[in-house]
């Protein structure tokens, strides 16, 4: 499984906090697992500004996750 | 270094005061950064903040930009206070603390842990406003103050630059 976070203003977008997702065959990028996402909840978020971490650590869409890994979307963050 | 990220204030002279000394021996002087709530924005009042956070990342990538400044600059050691929660204007939001031997190593350090902090911490901020309630959604880059133009980290998506 892959575990799947929202945050702020993409939290109430997709309506969760968190969902499971099966790892499909062959393996998935960040960016697969976003429209995987997005049909769950049936939300499209495309065109938001959107940033990923994998484990807890900024990543590019284009990086591939692994079975057991927390994949994580979010707004740029505003902190400070 | 220190890293903390709470919902509860913080007093910026007692945390000085209780950093441990043995890792700052040796220093002549600090540097200090306080941030505190706005009581405006560019569209409407600020009655109240609402800071959200990602735990276990935030404190994450606060460790990672606090090693970064001490590999980069020439300083004993750093603090680093983020608060989260309901704040109402004037709170404390954020303080980082900078000792070094030599002052200009401290604000070297200080300025780039609350510039990257700006642009790289996992918080969020909710703006409760008479009109309504809103993401923050500026440029961070943006409210630097920084005279340089600026480019956002290259895992942002919206990666542009500004002069």
């Amino acid at each position: 499984m892959i575990y799947v976070k929202f945050f702020a203003s993409v939290r109430e977008r997709i309506g969760v906090g968190e969902m499971s997702l099966p790892v499909p065959d062959g393996g998935v990028t960040v960016a697969e697992v976003l429209v995987l996402a997005e049909g769950v909840a049936g939300v499209a978020l495309q065109g938001a500004h959107l940033l990923a971490a994998v484990n807890l650590q900024h990543v590019p869409f284009s990086d591939v996750v692994r079975d057991g890994d927390e994949v994580a979307f979010f707004p740029p963050v505003t902190g400070g | 270094m220190i890293v903390k990220v709470q919902q509860e204030d913080f007093n910026p002279m007692a945390e000085m005061a209780a950093f441990p000394v043995d890792a700052i021996a040796g220093a002549g002087g600090s540097v200090t950064f306080i941030g505190t709530v706005r009581d405006y924005s560019e569209t409407a009042d600020i009655l109240a903040m609402e800071i959200e956070h990602y735990p276990g990342m935030t404190e994450r990538e606060l460790e990672r930009i606090s090693a970064e400044a001490a590999r980069h600059y020439d300083i004993l050691d750093s603090l680093i206070i983020h608060r989260y929660g309901h704040l109402a204007p004037q709170d404390n939001i954020v303080m980082v603390a900078v000792w070094s031997r030599h002052r200009a190593a401290a604000f070297d350090a200080c300025r780039f842990l609350i510039d990257v902090l700006k642009t790289s911490a996992t918080f969020w901020k909710k703006e409760i406003t008479p009109e309504g309630v809103r993401w923050v959604t500026d440029c961070p880059g943006c409210r630097t103050g920084s005279r340089d133009g600026h480019a956002h980290a290259p895992h942002v998506s919206h990666s542009h630059t500004h002069s």
